[in-house]
C-alpha cells in the first residue's frame, strides 16, 4: 500500500559521474521483466540492455567491471543487477555519438548525470544526442551513493573493509567490517584530484579541504617519468619499485634517527630527493620511479586527511575514489599512515566499489521519490 | 660589492677556483676573530665570527673646576679615544669557495684562543675534514633545527624590519613587519629539501609539530627529471616563464567553468598534472616546471595552514633554500597561504633567512657571552641588504653567483626595550614616512643626502684637523655612503622601510666606520661654551615677566633653540656664513601663531591646573637649544615641583647633545642655577641615556634604566622635541601619558609637505583617550 503514489521512471535506469580523468557509469538491469513488459518494450531498449550486459568491454576503452556486479537488488520495487561499467572521459564524445546512434533520446528517459562533465557536457548532450541531462551535485551523489552500497551490502558481504595490523607489513590483512554507524566520518574521496568531506549525516556535510596532488597526478607524472600509458602499467611497475631509490630518508641525512623530533631513520625526508644528484638521475629505473610517485602522493593524501581528521575530530576517515582502485600499495600505506602517526587513534576505511558511488547517488536521484515526478 | 671570478658552471664544489675578491673587504676584523660557527648548506657557506672592533670615539672630560679658568677656555676638553666594541660578522658564499676562504682565514687569524669551530647545516659533515685541517680547528657539530631556531629567535628580536609580507604585484613588493615587543609563539616553516614545520613558544622551547617529504628537493629532483635541467636556479626561472594550465587539470577542464555550489573558481589546480596522462603529447619544460612550482608550493601552503590552525598560531615564517629570496617561490608560497587561510594566516618571510643557522650555531658557541643579555643592532655600513633577484628590479642579480653577502651585527652597551609609555607597543611605527610608499618623498630624500653629502664630508675633515689622512678615509666615507645611497635608490627596501631615520642612521654608521665617530665634537663645544654664558641672562629675563607671558617666552625659547641643527641644510647654512645668527635673531625667524599645529592655548591651560609628577625629556640640539631653550623650560617645571628626566644620545649624532656632554653642561648650570643645583642634589631632576646614537629617536628600543627610571617615577609627560624625533619620528605616535611634540620644520620640502613654509613650527599637545591605564606593566 503507497501513500504517495510513485510513478517509476522509465527504464533504462541509469546513473552516470563524468569525472575529470573517468565517467563511472551504472546500469540496473531489471531481472524481473514479465512477457507482458517483455512484448512492450521497444527494441533499442533491449538492445542496449543486451549490449551493456552481454559484454565486459566496450570499445577500446569502456569497461565492466564484472566482479562489482550487485546481485539481486531491489530498487523501486524492482528486482535486478546492477552494474558497473567505465570509460575514459576522454571517449566522452564517442559515448554520446553512440547515444545518438542507438536513438536514445526516444526512449524519453532521465539521464541523471553528476561530476564535472555533467555540466561540461551538457550542451554536447543537448545538440549532439538530443538529450537533457539532470544534471547532481557530485558530493550529494557520492554521499548518498555511498551509504546506499554501505547498506544494501556487497552479495552478501560487506562493502567496508580495514586492515587488521596496519603497521606489521607481515601480518597486515584485509578485514571487512560494516559501516552500521558511520558518523561522524572524514570522506576522502581520491579521483584526479582529492576532496575532503566531514560527513554528519545524510544530508549535512561540507567540503573541509581539497588537494590537486590525486590520481591525476600519480597517472600524469608516471606518464612524464617512465613513458607508460595507463593506470594498470603504472601501478604494475609502481609494484616492482622501490621508492627508497628516489627518496631521501632520514637516515640518508642524520645516518639514522632523526632523534631530537623523533624521526625514524626509514621516514622519507625528502620525496624524490635523491634525484637532485645528477648520477643517481641517471642509474634510477622507472619502476622506481613509478613506485616513488605512487608514495609520494598517497602519503601527502594521508598526511592531509590526518590533520583534517584532526582538526575536525573525527576518528573514523573513509578513502574511497578510483586512485584505489587495484591499489593495495596505497590502500595499505594509507591504513599504516593513518595508524601510526596518529598512534592509534585514527582508522582508515575502505569501499569495494571504490569510484562508483557518484553513479550510485546519481542513479538514486532517478529514482528518487518526488513531487514533480 | 666584491670581485669575483666568473660563473660556477660545471661542478659547483670543486675546490680549484681562486677567487679575486678584496677578501679584507669580506672578512674584515679577522684579526680579532674569536668563536667562530659555520653553517654549510647544499650550495651556500654561511660563515660567522664575534670580533672586536677598535673604533675612535669622541670623549669629553670636564676640566678641573677648582681651577678659575681664563675667559675664553673650552668648557670641557675633547679627546679621541680608542674603544673596542664588540661586532658579529656573517658572511655567506658559494659552498665552491670554501676552501680558498678558509685559507684566507687561516692566513690573517693572529690572535685567536679559539680551539673550535661550531657546525650546522647538511654539508657540516661533508666539509668537516677540509675545516678541521684547513683551521686547525675542531668542528663541533650543532643540531640544525636547533640552531635555525636559536638563529630566527635572534634576528626576530634585534633586527628591526626583519619581517615581511610579499605581494609580487605591489609597488613596493615587500612590506615589513614592526618588530613585535613578544615573538612568540610563532611557527617556522622550513623548506630545504623537505619541510619541517615547528611551533616555538619562548627561547628553548620548540617542538617540530609536523613536516612533509614534499619540498624543495622534490621540486629539484622532480625538476630536474622532468625538465633535464641540473641548477636549482634554472629549474625557477623555467617555472617563472612556464602556463601551468597546460599540464595541470583545472576545475574548468572539468566543469566547463567553476564549481559554484562550492566556490571553486574556473582557474583552479584539480589535479596538478592531471593533463599529461597521455603520450600523445608533448609538454614545454617552462609549463612542467610552472606546474610542479605550483604543485609544491600549495601543497606546503595547504600543510602550514592546517597546523597554524590546529595549533591556533597565526605568525607563520617561511625560510629553507626554497624560499630564500626566490620571488617566485615567496610569490607561489604567498598566494597558497592566502588561498588556503583566506587570508586569515600572512606568510612570513625574513630578510636574513640564510644566516639563521650560522647565527644559531653561533650563539650556541657563545653562550657563556650571554649574548642573548644584549641588544644588537645591524650595522647598516658593514651590511649587504637584501637584494630584490627579480629579474625585472636587478637585471644583474641572476648572475650572483661568486659574490658575497655579508650582515654585520654591532653589540649594544645598553640593553634596548620598549618605552613603558607606548599606548600598544606591537603597532607602534617610529617612522612618519615610509619612503618605500612614498616614491615622491624617497627621491627627495634620496636626493638631499646626496646633495649633503659633500658638507659631512668637509666637516668630517675639519673634525681632525691633526690627521693627515682624514681627508683620504673622509673620501672612502663618500665613496661608501654614496653607494649605499644608489642602492637604496635600486632597492629601497634593502634594510628594511627606507625611512629619513634610516638614511640618517646609515650615514652615521658609515662615518664611525671610517673613524669620523663625532665630527660636530668641536662646534658643540664652541656653542655649549658660547650658550653658557648667556643662561644666566635668560633666566633673569624670564623671571621679570608675568606667568602668561613666561610660559609663552619659554615655549618660544624652545622652539627658538631648536632652529639651532646642524643636520637641517637651510640651518647649517646660515649657520656656515653667518656664525653671530644668535638667540634673538632666531627667534625672529619663527612662525607667528597660529602655527602650523598649534595646541598651545591647551597646553596652557593644562598648565594651570595640577603639576606634572615627572616629565620626560628627550632633548635634541647641543648649545643654545639645551642651554637657553631647553634648560629655561626644564627650570620652571621643576619650580611646578614637576621631576624632570632628561633623555640624551647615547653616543654622538650630528650636533645633538650626548649624555656624557649633557652631564657637564648640567653641572655648569647647576653651579650658576640654585634652583637646577637643588634639584640634581635631590634627585628631581636626573640624566639618563636613549641608548641611542641617532638623530631620531624608536621609542621601541631604548636603554632599559630608562624605562625602569621612566616607571619608577609615574612618568606622566613626554617632551620629544626636534625634527629627527618628532617630525621623521614619532609624530603619529600614541603614549599612554601626555605629550608634547614640538619642533621648527627647517626644510621647505617638509614644511610644503604639511601646508606651511620654512620655520613652520609645530606645537603638538596631546591627551591620550581617557579611560586608558596610565601606567601598564
Amino acid at each position: 500500500m503507497k501513500l504517495i503514489s510513485i510513478k517509476k521512471p522509465a527504464f533504462p535506469w541509469f546513473g552516470m559521474d563524468i569525472g575529470g580523468t573517468l565517467v563511472k557509469l551504472v546500469y540496473f538491469e531489471p531481472k524481473d521483466i514479465t512477457a507482458e513488459e517483455e512484448q512492450e518494450e521497444v527494441d533499442n531498449l533491449k538492445s542496449i540492455r543486451r549490449y551493456l550486459t552481454s559484454n565486459v568491454a566496450y570499445g577500446k576503452t569502456g569497461i565492466r567491471d564484472v566482479h562489482l556486479e550487485l546481485r539481486n537488488l531491489t530498487l523501486c520495487g524492482r528486482t535486478g543487477n546492477l552494474h558497473f561499467i567505465r570509460f575514459p572521459t576522454l571517449a566522452m564524445h564517442r559515448f554520446i555519438q553512440m547515444g545518438r546512434d542507438k536513438n536514445f533520446s526516444s526512449l524519453h528517459t532521465t539521464l541523471c548525470a553528476t561530476g564535472g562533465g555533467a555540466y561540461k557536457f551538457e550542451s554536447d548532450f543537448r545538440t549532439m544526442a538530443d538529450l537533457e541531462l539532470l544534471k547532481l551535485d557530485e558530493l550529494d551523489c557520492l554521499i548518498h551513493g555511498l551509504l546506499y552500497v554501505d547498506s544494501v551490502g556487497f552479495n552478501g558481504h560487506p562493502e567496508c573493509y580495514y586492515f587488521e595490523n596496519p603497521s606489521d607489513t607481515q601480518n597486515c590483512v584485509k578485514r571487512p567490517c560494516s559501516l552500521d554507524n558511520p558518523f561522524p566520518m572524514l570522506l576522502v574521496n581520491i579521483g584526479s584530484g582529492v576532496s575532503i568531506l566531514a560527513v554528519y549525516s545524510k544530508d549535512n556535510y561540507k567540503r573541509v579541504t581539497g588537494t590537486s596532488l590525486g590520481g591525476g597526478t600519480f597517472l600524469g607524472l608516471c606518464c612524464l617519468l617512465t613513458g607508460c600509458e595507463t593506470f594498470e602499467e603504472a601501478l604494475e611497475m609502481a609494484s616492482k619499485g622501490d621508492s627508497t631509490n628516489v627518496d631521501k630518508l632520514v637516515k640518508d641525512i642524520y645516518g639514522g634517527d632523526y632523534e631530537r623530533f623523533g624521526l625514524q631513520g626509514s621516514a622519507v625526508a625528502s620525496s624524490f630527493g635523491h634525484m637532485m644528484s645528477k648520477e643517481k638521475r641517471e642509474s634510477i629505473s622507472k619502476e622506481d620511479l613509478a613506485r616513488a610517485t605512487l608514495v609520494t602522493i598517497t602519503n601527502n593524501i594521508g598526511s592531509i586527511a590526518r590533520m583534517c581528521a584532526v582538526n575536525e575530530k573525527i576518528e573514523r576517515v573513509v578513502f574511497v575514489g578510483n586512485f584505489l582502485r587495484i591499489n593495495t600499495v596505497s590502500t595499505k600505506l594509507l591504513a599504516y599512515a593513518m595508524d601510526f602517526w596518529s598512534k592509534g587513534q585514527l582508522k582508515a576505511l575502505f569501499l569495494e566499489h571504490e569510484g562508483y558511488f557518484g553513479a550510485v547517488g546519481a542513479l538514486l536521484e532517478l529514482l528518487k521519490p518526488s513531487e514533480e515526478a | 660589492m666584491a670581485g669575483h671570478a666568473g660563473g660556477t658552471k660545471g661542478g659547483s664544489n670543486s675546490m680549484d677556483k681562486s677567487i679575486t675578491l678584496p677578501p679584507d673587504e669580506i672578512f674584515r676584523n679577522l684579526e680579532n676573530a674569536k668563536r667562530f660557527a659555520i653553517d654549510i648548506g647544499g650550495s651556500l657557506t654561511k660563515l660567522a665570527y664575534y670580533s672586536t672592533v677598535q673604533h675612535k670615539v669622541a670623549k669629553v672630560r670636564s676640566f678641573d673646576h677648582s681651577v678659575k679658568e681664563a675667559e675664553g677656555d673650552p668648557l670641557y676638553e675633547i679627546s679621541v679615544q680608542e674603544e673596542i666594541t664588540a661586532r658579529l660578522h656573517f658572511i655567506k658564499f658559494e659552498n665552491a669557495y670554501i676552501g680558498t676562504c678558509l685559507d684566507f682565514i687561516k692566513d690573517h687569524l693572529v690572535n685567536t684562543e679559539t680551539k673550535v669551530i661550531k657546525a650546522t647545516g647538511g654539508g657540516a659533515y661533508k666539509f668537516k675534514d677540509l675545516i678541521e685541517k684547513k683551521l686547525k680547528l675542531k668542528v663541533d657539530k650543532e643540531d640544525e633545527m636547533t640552531c635555525l631556531i636559536k638563529g630566527c629567535n635572534f634576528v626576530l628580536k634585534n633586527i628591526p624590519h626583519e619581517a615581511f609580507v610579499y605581494a609580487k604585484h605591489a609597488d613596493p613588493e615587500f612590506r615589513f613587519q614592526n618588530t613585535h615587543p613578544d615573538i612568540f609563539p610563532y611557527l617556522l616553516i622550513n623548506i630545504g629539501s623537505g619541510v619541517s614545520i615547528v611551533k616555538v613558544e619562548s627561547e628553548d622551547k620548540f617542538e617540530r609539530i609536523g613536516g612533509s617529504s614534499i619540498g624543495g628537493g622534490t621540486f629539484w629532483g622532480l625538476g630536474a627529471l622532468l625538465t633535464n635541467t641540473k641548477r636549482f636556479d634554472e629549474l625557477l626561472q623555467l617555472a617563472s616563464r612556464g602556463q601551468h594550465s597546460n599540464v595541470d587539470m583545472l576545475v574548468k577542464d572539468i566543469y566547463g567553468g567553476a564549481y559554484e555550489s562550492l566556490g571553486l573558481t574556473g582557474d583552479l589546480i584539480a589535479s596538478s598534472f592531471g593533463k599529461s596522462a597521455t603520450t600523445d603529447k608533448q609538454f614545454s619544460k617552462e609549463d612542467m616546471a610552472k606546474s610542479l612550482l605550483h604543485m609544491i608550493s600549495n601543497d606546503i601552503g595547504q600543510l602550514a595552514c592546517l597546523y597554524a590552525r590546529l595549533h591556533n598560531l597565526s605568525r607563520v615564517y617561511f625560510g629553507g633554500f626554497f624560499i630564500r629570496g626566490h620571488p617566485v617561490t615567496m610569490h607561489t608560497i604567498t598566494y597558497s597561504i592566502n588561498f588556503f587561510t583566506k587570508g586569515e594566516v600572512q606568510a612570513l618571510f625574513l630578510r636574513h633567512e640564510g644566516y639563521l643557522g650560522a647565527i644559531g650555531a653561533f650563539l650556541k658557541g657563545a653562550e657563556e657571552d650571554n649574548p642573548n643579555q644584549y641588544s644588537w643592532g645591524e650595522n647598516y655600513a658593514g651590511s649587504s641588504g637584501l637584494m630584490s633577484v627579480s629579474p625585472d628590479i636587478n637585471p644583474m642579480q641572476r648572475a650572483r653567483s661568486g659574490t658575497f653577502d655579508m650582515l654585520e651585527m654591532d653589540r649594544l652597551e645598553r640593553q634596548l626595550v620598549n618605552l613603558p609609555l607606548l599606548q600598544d607597543p606591537s603597532s607602534y611605527v617610529p617612522d612618519t614616512v615610509d619612503l618605500t610608499e612614498d616614491s615622491h618623498a624617497r627621491e627627495y630624500w634620496l636626493y638631499c643626502f646626496e646633495d649633503a653629502l659633500d658638507g659631512v664630508v668637509k666637516r668630517a675633515v675639519a673634525s681632525q684637523p691633526d690627521m693627515p689622512e682624514a681627508v683620504d678615509r673622509a673620501e672612502k666615507f663618500r665613496q661608501k655612503y654614496r653607494h649605499k645611497l644608489q642602492t637604496l635608490r635600486q632597492q629601497p627596501f634593502a634594510y628594511g622601510s627606507l625611512t629619513v631615520r634610516s638614511l640618517l642612521d646609515t650615514r652615521e654608521h658609515c662615518l664611525n666606520e671610517f673613524n669620523f665617530p663625532d665630527p660636530y665634537s668641536k662646534i658643540k663645544q664652541r656653542e655649549n661654551d658660547m650658550a653658557l654664558k648667556y643662561y644666566q641672562r635668560v633666566v633673569r629675563g624670564l623671571e621679570e615677566l608675568s606667568w602668561e607671558q613666561r610660559q609663552f617666552a619659554l615655549v618660544r625659547g624652545l622652539l627658538a633653540g631648536n632652529v639651532f641643527d646642524w643636520g637641517a641644510k637651510a640651518v647649517s647654512d646660515v649657520l656656515e656664513s653667518d656664525p653671530g645668527f644668535g638667540f634673538e635673531q632666531a627667534k625672529q625667524q619663527l612662525q607667528e601663531r597660529p602655527w602650523l599645529v598649534d595646541a598651545y592655548n591647551q597646553w596652557i591651560e593644562r598648565l594651570k591646573g595640577e603639576p606634572h609628577k615627572c616629565a620626560l625629556f628627550f632633548v635634541d640640539n647641543s648649545g643654545i637649544d639645551i642651554i637657553l631653550g631647553v634648560f629655561p623650560f626644564v627650570r620652571e617645571l621643576l619650580i611646578r615641583s614637576t621631576q624632570v628626566v632628561l633623555a640624551s644620545n647615547s653616543g654622538p649624532a650630528l650636533n645633538d647633545v650626548t649624555n656624557s656632554e649633557l652631564q657637564i653642561l648640567t653641572e655648569r648650570i647647576a653651579g650658576m642655577d640654585p634652583v637646577i643645583q637643588s634639584a640634581v642634589r635631590e634627585d628631581r631632576l636626573t640624566l639618563v641615556q636613549s641608548g641611542s646614537s641617532s638623530p631620531c629617536l624608536d621609542l621601541s628600543r631604548l636603554d632599559k634604566v630608562l624605562a625602569t627610571v621612566v616607571r619608577e617615577r609615574r612618568t606622566d609627560l613626554v617632551v620629544i622635541e626636534g625634527m629627527g624625533r618628532a617630525i621623521h619620528t614619532n609624530y603619529y605616535a600614541a603614549l599612554s601619558c601626555e605629550s608634547l611634540k614640538l619642533a621648527v620644520i627647517k626644510n621647505s620640502w617638509l614644511a610644503e609637505r604639511l601646508g606651511g613654509k620654512i620655520f613652520s613650527v609645530v606645537f603638538k599637545y596631546e591627551v591620550p583617550p581617557k579611560g586608558l591605564d596610565q601606567h601598564r606593566h
